[in-house]
C-alpha cells in the first residue's frame, strides 16, 4: 500500500535524533566560524546519550525499510547542523567503495578504519576518466605519484581509497583504487581547504610522492586492464548509487531547518502561511514561502523514492540521479529564496540562515554536479551510450 | 511504514487504464478536439469498465470497492496520459458520485447513487466555479438562503463539466452563516437554466456548461450531509488531486512523445537528442514527473487516512500546474515548428495543460 507514514518506531529513532541535532546546532556557528578546529567526537551534552545504532534495535517487518529511513535519519542529522554528521561516523566515501568493491580480506583488514576517497584532482573533476596520478607496478608494489584535492574528511580519515591509472593508455579501463593508510611514506596532506560553506567539515588536499603500497592494497585485487569498454571503473562507479540521494538527504535537512526558521519568523511577524487559500488572499511572502516548501517536499520524495527502489533491491541508478539533480537545485533555491523572504535578518550572522545558504551550496556539485546526474538521467531515457550522449 | 507500491487492485486498475489509454483515448483525441465532441461508444464502453460506479456501495448497485482516493489518482494519471479532456469526460460523473458517498446521507445516497451504476454514461456534475476573474474556490457568490422547509438557491456557475446532460448537479453555494454548503440540484428544477457549451483553450472535447440558478427551491432533505453540511475542504482536496493526478499523466504523455522524437530529428549531423541542450529539457522532464507523482500520492495518501489533506494538496497544486505548464511548453519547443503545426498532440497537450492548471471540480479522486 503506498503510504508515507512513519510507524511509532520510525518516529522513535527520528525524535531521538532531532533532538541530538538540536545540541549539535548549539554548537554550529562556533565551528563555522573557528574552523581550524575540529569538532570533537562527542559533544559535552550528548555523551550519555545512546549511540546512534542502539536507537535502531526492536524494528518491525512493519516499519520503513532501512534504505529510506537512512534517509530520513541523514535529513534529521544536517537539520541540526552539517557538523553533526561527522560524529560517531561509521566511516568516510571510502568506506562506502571498501564495502562495494573490496575483498574479503580487504574489509577485514581496514573495514574498522574511517577511510576518504581521493578521485579529484586539480586538473579533473567531473569527468574521473582523466585522473592523471599514476600507480606503476614494481614487484610486490605499486608506486603512486600525483595530487589529488577536495578529498572529504581528508585531514581526520585513517586512510583513504585513491583513485589511479595503471595504464594512461587505457582510458578508463586503466582506473584503478588503492588503499593507502596515513603514515606511508611518500603520502602527505597538504593543506586544509578553506571553503565558503561546510566548514567544520574538513576537506584536504594531497600529494603522492613515490609512494609504495602493496599489490594486496589495489581494491578488489583485479590487475587486469579490459581491452575494451570501461573494465573495472564501472564498479568503481557504483559506489556512488546510494550515495547521490544520501548527499541530497544531507542537503536536504539544512534547507529543511531555513524553512523551519524562516516560517518562524514569518509567525513573530504576524505574517500567516494559510494552506488551501487562494493567491488573492495570501501574502507575497507568504506565496513564496509556500512555493518553495513544496519545492522541498518534492525533492525529498524523490529521494525517498531512489532509497525505496534500494530496499527492495530494485535497480535505483536513473532514480538516484533524479533524487541528486532535484535535490541539488531545491536546496539551493530554497536556502536563497529563505533570504529573500526574510530581507535583511536573512543575511545577519546573528542566524544560523545564512550559513545554511553556504552550506548547500555544495550539495548540487559534490558526487556528481547536477548537469552530470543531467546526462545520466538523459542518457537513460535516451538509450544513449556515453559516446551517443557527451 | 513509507511505501510507494500500489496494492495489487490498483496495479490491475492501472494497468487497464494504460492499455484503455493507448488503446482508445490517444487514438480519439486529435479528432475529439477539433470537433469538441466526445464519441458516445467510447463514453459507453469506457463506463462499463466501472471506474465511476466502482467504489459505490453495493447495496446502491456500485461495485462495492472501498473508497480509495489513490485508485483514482493512479486511475487519472494513466487516463490522462492517453488524452486528458477524454479521461475527464469519462470520469466526471466520479465527483458527483465520491461527493455523496463522501458526505451524503443515507438517504442522498439511497435517492441518487443507482442512478449512476446503470448500464450507460450518465452524466452528473459539481458546479463550484463562478464566471469572475481570478475565481477562488472559497469565496462563492452563490447563495442559499432557507426559507421554511426548503433552500433557496440563486448564482451563476461556470466550467460544470457534462452540464448539457447531466440529469443532476451538485452546486456548491455559501449558507446564511458564510459557511459553504452543497445541494442536489435536479436539472428539472424551477429556475434552473443551463446554457452551453463554454468555448474552452483546453479540453475542448469535454462540454462545460453555464448554469444559471433563480430562486431555485431545493428542499431540506437535498442539503449535501444534511443540516451538519458537509467537508467542502475535502471536495475540493478530492478534486484538486484529481486534476493534479492528470497533470502528471499528461507530462508523461509529453515526454513520452518527445524522447523517440528527440532521437529521430537530425541537425546538424546528428540526433537533437545529442544535443545537451535539448537532453537536458528532456531529463527535467522526467526529474519533474517524478517529482510531480510523489507530491501527488502523497495527499491522495492523505485523503486515503482520512486526514485533512489541505496542505498536502496545496503544495502539490500550485507545483504540479506549474511543472506540467513547463513540461508542455517544452514539448513543443524540442519539436520546433512541428509543434506548432495540429499534426502533432504537443499543442493540444500545451492548451490542456494550461486549461487543468486552472480548473476547479472537474474530476476528483
Amino acid at each position: 500500500m503506498i503510504s508515507f507514514d512513519l510507524t511509532e518506531n520510525d518516529k522513535k529513532v527520528l525524535d531521538a535524533i532531532r533532538e541530538e541535532s538540536l545540541i549539535a546546532r548549539k554548537y554550529a556557528r562556533h565551528f563555522d566560524e573557528n574552523e581550524e578546529e575540529f569538532p570533537p567526537d562527542q559533544l559535552p551534552e550528548a555523551k550519555d546519550r545512546p549511540g546512534f545504532y542502539s536507537l535502531l534495535g526492536g524494528r518491525d517487518v512493519d516499519d520503513t525499510g532501512m534504505n529510506v529511513l537512512g534517509m530520513l535519519i541523514t535529513a534529521a542529522q544536517t537539520w541540526g547542523d552539517y557538523s553533526v554528521r561527522l560524529r560517531r561516523n561509521s566511516g568516510g566515501l571510502g568506506n562506502s567503495a571498501l564495502r562495494a568493491a573490496g575483498s574479503p580480506e580487504q574489509q577485514q583488514k581496514w573495514g574498522h578504519l574511517t577511510l576518504a576517497m581521493a578521485i579529484t584532482e586539480p586538473g579533473c573533476g567531473s569527468d574521473p576518466s582523466r585522473v592523471k596520478t599514476t600507480a606503476t607496478k614494481d614487484g610486490d608494489h605499486y608506486v603512486l605519484n600525483g595530487e589529488k584535492i577536495f578529498v572529504t574528511t581528508g585531514c581526520r580519515a585513517d586512510g583513504v581509497v585513491a583513485w589511479a591509472t595503471v595504464d594512461a593508455n587505457a582510458g578508463r579501463a586503466g582506473i584503478k583504487s588503492f588503499l593507502v593508510e596515513k603514515g606511508t611514506p611518500g603520502f602527505t596532506v597538504v593543506r586544509k581547504e578553506k571553503k565558503l560553506g561546510i566548514r567544520a567539515d574538513d576537506t584536504a588536499a594531497y600529494l603522492f610522492e613515490n609512494c609504495r603500497v602493496p599489490r594486496a592494497n589495489l581494491l578488489g585485487g583485479d590487475e587486469t586492464v579490459a581491452k575494451e569498454g570501461s573494465g573495472g571503473f564501472r564498479g568503481v562507479m557504483k559506489t556512488f548509487n546510494m550515495t547521490r540521494p544520501a548527499v541530497a538527504a544531507i542537503g536536504l535537512g539544512i534547507s529543511q531547518a531555513a524553512l523551519d526558521f524562516t516560517r518562524e519568523q514569518l509567525e513573530l511577524a504576524g505574517i500567516d502561511v494559510k494552506y488551501g487559500a487562494s493567491s488573492a488572499s495570501q501574502s507575497a511572502l507568504a506565496q513564496k514561502f509556500l512555493e518553495l516548501e513544496a519545492m522541498q517536499e518534492a525533492a525529498m520524495l524523490t529521494v525517498m523514492r531512489a532509497a525505496w527502489l534500494a530496499d527492495r533491491q530494485e535497480s535505483n541508478n536513473l532514480e538516484s540521479s533524479i533524487a541528486k539533480a532535484k535535490g541539488g537545485q531545491a536546496v539551493r533555491l530554497v536556502t536563497q529564496g529563505c533570504i529573500e523572504i526574510l530581507g535583511p535578518l536573512g543575511v545577519s550572522r546573528e542566524h544560523l540562515l545564512e550559513k545554511w545558504f553556504r552550506d548547500v551550496r555544495i550539495t548540487d556539485i559534490y558526487e556528481g554536479t547536477g548537469q552530470i546526474q543531467n546526462l545520466i538521467i538523459a542518457r537513460t531515457i535516451l538509450g544513449y551510450s556515453r559516446n551517443e550522449l557527451r | 511504514m513509507i511505501s510507494f507500491e500500489p496494492t495489487e487492485e490498483q496495479e490491475l486498475v492501472r494497468s487497464t487504464a494504460r492499455d484503455l489509454a493507448a488503446e482508445s483515448l490517444r487514438p480519439l483525441a486529435r479528432d475529439a478536439d477539433e470537433e469538441s465532441a466526445i464519441p458516445a461508444d467510447f463514453l459507453r464502453s469506457t463506463w462499463q469498465l466501472g471506474f465511476v460506479s466502482n467504489q459505490i456501495p453495493e447495496a446502491f448497485g456500485g461495485g462495492g470497492a472501498p473508497r480509495s482516493p489513490m485508485t483514482g489518482a493512479l486511475l487519472l494519471e494513466e487516463l490522462a496520459a492517453g488524452d486528458a479532456a477524454l479521461a475527464l469526460a469519462a470520469l466526471s460523473p466520479a465527483l458527483f458520485a465520491t461527493t455523496l458517498v463522501d458526505h451524503g446521507t443515507a438517504k442522498q445516497q439511497e435517492r441518487y447513487l443507482p442512478q449512476l451504476c446503470g448500464a450507460d454514461f450518465q452524466a452528473a456534475s459539481v458546479a463550484i466555479v463562478e464566471p469572475r476573474p481570478a475565481f477562488d474556490a472559497h469565496v462563492l457568490r452563490t447563495t442559499a438562503e432557507s426559507r421554511g422547509s426548503a433552500w433557496v438557491l440563486n448564482g451563476v456557475k461556470s466550467f460544470v463539466a457534462y452540464g448539457g446532460e447531466a440529469s443532476h448537479f451538485i452546486v456548491v453555494a455559501t449558507d446564511p452563516d458564510g459557511k459553504p454548503a452543497a445541494f442536489v440540484v435536479p436539472r428539472e428544477a424551477h429556475g434552473v437554466s443551463v446554457a452551453g457549451p463554454e468555448p474552452t483553450l483546453g479540453l475542448r472535447a469535454l462540454p462545460f456548461a453555464r448554469l444559471e440558478l433563480k430562486n431555485v427551491e431545493v428542499p431540506q432533505d437535498d442539503r449535501v450531509g444534511g443540516p451538519a453540511g458537509f467537508d467542502y475542504a475535502r471536495l475540493l482536496n478530492c478534486a484538486r488531486v484529481g486534476i493534479a493526478a492528470a497533470l502528471v499523466g499528461l507530462s508523461r504523455a509529453v515526454m513520452e512523445y518527445t524522447i523517440p522524437y528527440a532521437k529521430e530529428r537530425v541537425a546538424f549531423g546528428e540526433a537533437i537528442a545529442q544535443k545537451q541542450a535539448i537532453a537536458f529539457m528532456l531529463s527535467d522532464m522526467a526529474i519533474e514527473t517524478d517529482a510531480m507523482r510523489w507530491l501527488v500520492w502523497k495527499a491522495a495518501a492523505e485523503l486515503e487516512a482520512g486526514r485533512d489533506a489541505t496542505r498536502a494538496t496545496h503544495l502539490m497544486r500550485s507545483y504540479v500546474s506549474a511543472q506540467a505548464m513547463k513540461i508542455a511548453d517544452n514539448g513543443i519547443q524540442v519539436l520546433g515548428g512541428h509543434g506548432f503545426i495540429r499534426e502533432h498532440p504537443v499543442e493540444l497537450w500545451y492548451r490542456h495543460a494550461r486549461t487543468l492548471g486552472v480548473l476547479e471540480g472537474t474530476a476528483a479522486v
